[in-house]
């Protein structure tokens, strides 16, 4: 189970491989992946920082919920800061549990109380040369 | 009292300083602090609308008191994961 931050590539196969269960038949992911448009702009790449020691206070609280509310048998949850290109994943969070059918319920609230809560903040670099940190998402 | 507030992403950049330092009173509360803070770098007057403050990397509450030596921050809108939509 691996919940923080990293500055380099997402290992999305060993954090797979380390969150699933040898009793448990669902492992549910989600990967985010840095998209080259935005509001109608072309985006050449993205940078992301954070408050850390705050966002990782507020990844574990997620991962607590997830496994208090639903039947969770691990949870990994990684977000990569620093400068991402096109087509690199961002996040990943990944579930195990028994079945599947709380497993996606259980992801979507991670995924929506991620966006919500998370001090992490993003910069995209637009094609024609401008920069913006967007507020919100 | 003097207290030491973070500062992240836009507001970072746009005052050029990751941390300011700003003489408060000692019964201020949170939402007391947005003001004073502005007044005194002017850069962030008009830019601390959406903000949310974190005291000791937990969001507050406008109502909650600052006491001394506490981390405080400024969290603007965050933008973590990813832009998609998940369907």
């Amino acid at each position: 189970m691996t919940i923080g931050l990293v500055g380099e590539p997402i290992e999305v196969e060993s954090i797979l491989q380390e969150t699933s269960a040898a009793d448990c038949g669902a492992l549910i992911s989600f990967i985010g992946t840095v998209r080259n448009h935005h509001h109608g702009r072309r985006v050449l790449r993205l940078e992301y920082t954070a408050y850390e020691p705050m966002a990782e206070r507020e990844m574990q609280s997620i991962a607590n919920t997830l496994r208090d509310r639903w039947p969770v048998r691990a949870v990994s949850m990684v977000h990569r800061l620093g400068v991402l290109e096109i087509g690199e994943a961002s996040i990943l969070i990944a579930l195990s549990l028994a079945h599947r059918k709380e497993g996606f319920e259980a992801l979507r609230y991670a995924i929506d109380r991620f966006k919500a809560r998370v001090p992490i903040w993003k910069k995209e670099v637009y094609r024609d040369g401008a920069s913006e940190w967007v507020e919100g998402s | 009292m003097q207290v030491e507030i973070l500062l992240f992403a836009s507001l970072r950049e746009r005052v050029g300083r990751a941390e300011v330092s700003l003489e408060v009173p000692e019964s201020l509360t949170v939402g007391e602090l947005l003001s004073p803070l502005a007044r005194e770098i002017p850069s962030l007057e008009g830019r601390l609308g959406q903000v949310r403050v974190a005291v000791d990397r937990e969001f507050s509450d406008p109502a909650d008191r600052v006491p001394a030596g506490v981390e405080i921050a400024l969290i603007p809108p965050v933008s973590g994961g990813w832009q998609g939509r998940v369907r």
